[in-house]
């Protein structure tokens, strides 16, 4: 059998990813996740003293522990089957990558386990995050120094 | 007797006994009466995936050695295989077991791989019985192959969910009131460069074909009730389906296909295009349809069970998937 006609076939017979679908979806559960890490967010303003700065790192702690919750608990992964790139891209996903893969891990012991595998899923993640940042910031600071913007 | 890749068991070996166990899921199966035990726990109270894996295949096997009035010291050999690296819940399960035994490997095809070879096995007649089958336990596969099970992935409508089950057997020589091998294709690897891995019907469907038109056009005349593939999917079923359509096998005397995996969980949407993994064409291969067997209910079908024989490695290395498809005809009289 020929690959490339083949392929043409299986273009025909299999079902597509319903992309129109699977976007309405995730705009709606990114809004939600989104949404309630707002209110998070306020109430650390408002009863906290938090300004809105610097309540985004504890934000992103609470949001990381909701996210925990719900995978320890089997629900992250429905809503993730539901709602994909909107439960992916928050720190809900990330969270959800690392508590998922700890989770995985357990029986192979704490070291070699959780710890070996714990960033198996975000640590690229990582990585891509901290280098992009720090092109950013050169570029930032270039442009800085030559006074084409300013702080 | 021989036919290139085609064979005739002359001394038509009987699957004397077969057990069949799932786990909790697997409860919703249309198939749930046919199967001889529903655990209530994913892990079958071990501490981890892979005990439970290994503790399943255990239990499964010493219940089809029961269910056929034998002790664990009758059984000549054990040909059995899983999807785990290295196959350990099998190797494990062996070493409980304490039978002769020898680990195979053909992906979701093992369930018939090695019923094929102990059916060679018991053509030279120097065994008697020989327990043969494969398992599957979701969770140890999925992590092997996917992503953690927590993890939040959405998978595509041809995704497949893998099952927990095992499905176990015991062949020995002719018994004129249980169902017999009656010849057996050996596949080819096949590979139609698909590469998603979440979209294995695809990619096996070729395999499938490429055997059953194999086995057909040496058993022209041969009327069968059905062909029962593995783990196609609803997805590669529709292929199968599509493939023979166009291809002049229709012309044989086959009507009816099947597919185990697109069957296993009934319509149930969740479950996407359907079942897979080594233990869903072994647990309805040896429940159900043996079932119906026994009962005279189907006289004369074929089983071609089909497997993904790639690896998370392979994958990631951009390699397509490899697949294969071992046919083993079955009749009862």
């Amino acid at each position: 059998m020929d690959a490339k006609t083949y392929q043409q076939t299986v273009d025909q017979i299999a079902p597509k990813r319903p992309v129109l679908k699977n976007c309405m979806t995730a705009f709606l559960t990114g809004g939600i996740i989104c949404g309630i890490g707002q209110i998070v967010s306020f109430v650390y303003m408002y009863f906290f003293p938090f300004t809105e700065r610097t309540a985004s790192n504890p934000t992103v702690s609470t949001m990381v522990f909701f996210a925990m919750v719900l995978t320890g608990l089997g629900v992250y992964k429905k809503i993730g089957q539901f709602g994909g790139a909107g439960s992916a891209v928050p720190v809900t996903g990330f969270g959800n990558a690392v508590i998922s893969a700890a989770i995985e891990h357990k029986t192979e012991g704490f070291i070699l386990g959780v710890g070996g595998n714990m960033f198996k899923l975000a640590g690229s993640v990582i990585v891509y995050g901290v280098f992009s940042a720090f092109v950013v910031a050169l570029i930032k600071t270039i442009l800085v120094q030559m006074g084409v913007i300013s702080w | 007797m021989k036919s290139a890749r085609t064979y005739q068991f002359t001394s038509k070996p009987s699957i004397v006994s077969t057990a069949v166990a799932v786990g909790p899921l697997e409860k919703q199966s249309p198939f749930h009466p046919h199967f001889d035990h529903v655990y209530e726990d994913e892990r079958f109270g071990q501490d981890t995936n892979e005990k439970g894996h290994a503790h399943l295949i255990e239990e499964t096997c010493k219940l089809a050695i029961m269910k056929g009035g034998f002790q664990t010291t009758d059984i000549d050999l054990f040909l059995g295989g899983d999807l785990v690296n290295q196959m350990t819940p099998t190797n494990f399960a062996a070493r409980e077991l304490a039978t002769p035994f020898m680990g195979m490997f053909s992906a979701c095809a093992t369930s018939v791989s090695s019923l094929i070879t102990a059916s060679f096995f018991l053509e030279s007649n120097q065994m008697e019985r020989i327990l043969f089958g494969s398992a599957s336990q979701h969770n140890s596969v999925e992590r092997q192959f996917r992503y953690p099970i927590e993890y939040g992935a959405q998978k595509p409508p041809t995704g497949q969910w893998t099952v927990t089950g095992a499905g176990y057997g015991i062949l020995s020589h002719n018994q004129s009131d249980k169902p017999y091998v009656h010849s057996a294709t050996i596949g080819q690897v096949i590979d139609c460069e698909c590469t998603d891995p979440l979209d294995m019907g695809s990619a096996m469907a070729p395999a499938a074909f490429d055997t059953i038109q194999y086995h057909l056009s040496q058993n022209k005349g041969t009327a069968y009730d059905f062909v029962m593939t593995g783990d196609l999917g609803k997805t590669g079923l529709a292929i199968l389906q599509e493939l023979i359509r166009t291809s002049g096998v229709s012309s044989y005397l086959v009507d009816n296909y099947r597919d185990s995996g697109a069957e296993f969980y009934g319509n149930d949407d969740k479950f996407l295009s359907g079942a897979s993994g080594s233990g869903c064409s072994a647990s309805v291969y040896y429940g159900p349809i043996y079932a119906e067997l026994l009962k005279k209910q189907w006289k004369k079908i074929l089983l071609v069970a089909t497997g993904a024989l790639l690896s998370p490695l392979s994958f990631q290395q951009g390699e397509s998937i490899p697949c294969i498809a071992h046919a083993v005809e079955l009749t009862m009289e």
